[in-house]
């Protein structure tokens, strides 16, 4: 049996102070000291930090990632294994969570692909991270850095200020605690028979260098379809190194929080015994794509399962990838549910995915991303504005004359996640 | 796109590296490429093998084009 | 108070049944027929039946223009805020008409229509993607249940309040994907609508799949080395600097750009506008995505007749499938038009 106590450190307010710690449930940050993790890395001239809370007239773009801080207090590794902290197996022990707050890493464009973060107003309702307190750390890159290099700058930097962040709870007592078991397949099937073998199967984005998502801190592109026990993203195991639409890109906070693993676990030994977690990636090569399936697919039949949720990254061409693995899964006769979004048109009435098979006749859906906006003038911009028009989701004329912007809900961090982390559905 | 080109009665070869995605959308003329990001090429190689690379895909094209098909045909 | 006019059959009226199904359409001005009671009990103050128009199946189905005018001109003088037409249950021939009848009304007299039938009612597939139809039992039995459903969205459609997901306002899916936010979140969505499928019980998808239809092939190219070749990609390659502001994803609208005299594409000018992929090596030589060095080469070669001088580009990336079809349609008749023999399709 392996075993994860995940206790919540609630955090009701961040404010800046002059030494960092946690008090009372109030974060206090001091400035410097995470100034200067940020600008350990070279490739980062600047760095200025800011904070954002529930209900303020406050808009964060363009966002990159959004990061939950944790620590390892028991059991091997660290946060963020084979990233930040050395590369060891995690998932088992005791981890800490800052609950209700994030990191938000912002700042000069990567890639088109960033998101919008609104504090209040419509777009607020579209995006799960408005409802956190977020330090945000806007960073600024060294002249003439070139886009992949600038990338992983940024994504680091965030992942150390949140462990930095985490490690301040070490010491304190979590207001609330979560249990995660999972057991060994033998001994899963002696303590729960009867129960329906199901598993989640995550679908990675890993189309290339702006689109990535790291496993222990390999690139997911170069991996081949493999089984996890659900609690190590948990710890950290799975991180963003992404640019696809803000929408549907699967940040940080969103690996440590899995919606569909956090649910599985609630009906784990009581109606469905929850066996593992498998991972595979969405490749740009054919060849990938149909080596991946058919290892998914392989290992659903493998592990004897009667049922999976399958979930997807992005859009495009890996709606291909969504397709083949539930057609191939669903051909070893594992019942399939899968979830995606959509891009039907701005006016909802076109195809909704590139690809379609009769297999998947069960689908979750997050919405369709294409629905447009108009985002109100809010009082203050954390980042800029500069590059409203050219993310995706928006066009030449998205920031308008008075200081409203009206996008396409993909622009939205988190709006039409296919994890199903957030509540937007469509018919 | 590749349907609205064949509709108009002009015959369309599809380039693409995700054929599955091309048969779904109903592209009769179908030649695999190389990789999404660089269908036509392969960076990974030197600039005359690679423009090699690239000529062989357009013959294959070509050789689409001239061919009477009846169904969604791929032309490896 | 929301004046409203409902259209009903002969059977509904109580005239008659199929006897009676001839009759032609009659206007009973103030009159509440049927299974208008319902409705008048449903709308409480808020709106009321100013008329009934009362047609036989028979006769509006074999005298389809004439009934429809007749029927048109009355409800163009009674100018209601909302026609209501049925409910038709499993009536073939008046789920048809009321499927016409309303279309034609909103179509004509810019009035909002519902009406409501069975799902394998005939007038559903045919009308369902035009008039709000609410689903409905397949016989009058379920009369309470469609009028408790039909009366609310016609009151929606009156004020002119934005409609909701079909599974909101309770009409049958009509090809027009509507977002709203659902009480449970995705994740334990899928987890439940799981639980059903292992369990063999029945659940309702989020998104029924599509039919793709078909295009057929056209014949082949007789003689290439006389044919015009034109390069199309939905791989977003622009002029540096993307002039015409293709969006890097969703894009509403395509670029069309001379290449006469351009052997090569470089780095220096040529990029692409695409926001799904990687576009560093695009960007380096954007011939990786529309092959114009190959094509200039076999043109000088005499392999091809001639690489037409303008190729046309947008961006595939979270493009609506409706707008790419669109853009096709119109720059293939500019093909056409400039005598352009075969089309080299690239997607990234």
């Amino acid at each position: 049996m392996r075993r994860l106590e995940l206790g919540h450190i609630n955090i009701t307010d961040i404010q800046f102070g002059s030494e960092s710690k946690i008090e009372n449930g109030v974060l206090y940050v001091d400035e410097e000291a995470v100034k200067a993790i940020v600008l350990e890395d070279e490739r980062i001239k600047d760095c200025k930090l800011d904070i954002a809370k529930p209900g303020e007239s406050v808009r964060i773009t363009p966002v990159k990632d959004v990061i939950e801080p944790r620590v390892k207090v028991e059991g091997r590794g660290g946060i963020f294994p084979g990233v930040i902290s050395k590369v060891d197996t995690v998932g088992e022990g005791k981890t800490y969570a800052l609950k209700g707050m994030a990191v938000v890493t912002a700042g000069k464009i990567v890639g088109f692909q960033e998101g919008i973060i609104d504090m209040t107003g419509p777009g607020a309702d579209y995006t799960p991270f408005s409802k956190l307190n977020n330090l945000v750390v806007v960073c600024e890159p060294v002249e003439g850095i070139k886009q992949h290099d600038y990338e992983p700058a940024v994504r680091f930097a965030g992942f150390r200020v949140a462990v930095y962040l985490g490690e301040l709870a070490r010491e304190l007592t979590p207001d609330k605690v979560e249990v995660f078991e999972t057991y060994g397949i033998m001994e899963g099937a002696e303590k729960l028979p009867g129960l329906p073998r199901v598993a989640y199967v995550q679908m990675l984005q890993s189309q290339g260098l702006l689109h990535d998502t790291y496993v222990y801190g390999v690139d997911a592109k170069k991996t081949l379809s493999t089984i996890m026990t659900p609690t190590e993203i948990m710890d950290g195991a799975i991180v963003s190194g992404n640019c696809v639409s803000a929408c549907d890109k699967n940040p940080t906070y969103v690996h440590l929080n899995n919606g569909v693993v956090h649910d599985l676990f609630e009906e784990h030994g009581k109606t469905i015994n929850f066996v593992c977690q498998i991972i595979t990636n969405e490749n740009v090569y054919l060849a990938d794509k149909q080596r991946s399936s058919d290892w998914t697919a392989k290992l659903c039949r493998l592990l004897d399962l009667d049922g999976i949720v399958l979930s997807q990254e992005g859009f495009g061409n890996p709606d291909t990838d969504l397709i083949m693995n539930c057609k191939k899964i669903e051909a070893e006769g594992v019942k399939t549910v899968i979830i995606t979004d959509e891009y039907a048109g701005r006016d909802g009435k076109s195809q909704s995915l590139a690809d379609a098979d009769v297999a998947a006749d069960a689908v979750i859906t997050g919405g369709n991303a294409n629905q447009v906006i108009v985002l109100p003038k809010l009082d203050k911009v954390i980042g800029t504005l500069d590059y409203v028009n050219t993310i995706a989701g928006g066009n030449e004329h998205s920031l308008r004359e008075d200081g409203t912007i009206e996008v396409e809900i993909q622009a939205i961090t988190g709006a039409t996640n296919e994890t199903g982390f957030g509540y937007l559905s469509a018919r | 796109m590749v349907k609205g080109v064949e509709a108009a009665g002009i015959p369309v070869v599809h380039m693409c590296t995700v054929t599955p995605i091309s048969m779904t959308v109903g592209a009769n003329r179908i030649v695999p490429t190389i990789a999404i990001p660089h269908p036509l090429g392969n960076p990974a190689l030197e600039p005359e093998e690679e423009y090699k690379l690239r000529r062989g895909l357009v013959e294959k094209a070509l050789v689409a084009l001239q061919t009477e098909v009846e169904d969604q045909t791929i032309f490896e | 108070m929301i004046k409203v006019v409902h259209y009903i059959n002969q059977f509904f009226a109580q005239i008659g049944g199929e006897e009676m199904a001839h009759i032609p359409a009659e206007r009973h001005d103030g009159e509440v027929k049927g299974p208008g009671a319902a409705f008048k009990a449903a709308f409480k103050d808020e709106a009321e039946i100013i008329s009934t128009i009362v047609c036989g199946d028979s006769y509006f189905n074999e005298h389809l223009e004439e009934a429809k005018s007749t029927i048109l001109a009355w409800v163009k003088e009674l100018n209601p805020d909302v026609f209501i037409a049925g409910p038709a249950f499993n009536a073939g021939r008046y789920g048809v008409a009321c499927g016409t009848i309303a279309d034609a009304v909103q179509e004509e007299l810019g009035i909002p229509a519902v009406t409501g039938m069975y799902v394998e009612n005939p007038g559903a597939d045919m009308f369902k993607n035009k008039v709000y139809t609410v689903p409905t039992k397949n016989s009058a039995a379920g009369a309470r249940d469609a009028v408790s459903k039909m009366a609310p969205l016609a009151l929606k459609l009156a004020k002119k309040e934005a409609i909701g997901a079909s599974c909101q306002d309770n009409y049958m899916p009509n090809g027009t994907r509507v977002n709203f936010f659902e009480e449970k979140r995705g994740s334990r969505r899928a987890v439940d609508m799981l639980l059903k499928k292992l369990a063999d019980k029945p659940f309702v998808t989020e998104y029924p799949m599509p039919d793709f239809d078909r295009v057929a092939p056209n014949p082949a190219v007789k003689d290439i080395s006389k044919a015009t070749i034109a390069i199309v990609t939905s791989g977003g390659i622009v002029p540096k600097g993307n002039p015409d502001h293709i969006e890097s994803s969703n894009a509403s609208h395509y670029g069309e750009y001379d290449i006469t005299g351009v052997t090569d594409l470089t780095e220096a000018t040529y990029e692409t506008a695409h926001g799904g992929y990687d576009p560093v090596y695009a960007n380096e030589d954007s011939d990786r995505v529309i092959p114009v060095d190959v094509l200039r080469d076999m043109e000088k070669e005499g392999i091809i007749g001639k690489l037409h001088n303008k190729f046309y580009t947008t961006v595939g990336n979270g493009t609506a499938v409706a707008s790419s079809k669109a853009f096709a349609e119109e720059f293939s008749q500019k093909l056409l038009a400039d005598g352009v023999d075969a089309v080299i399709l690239t997607s990234t």
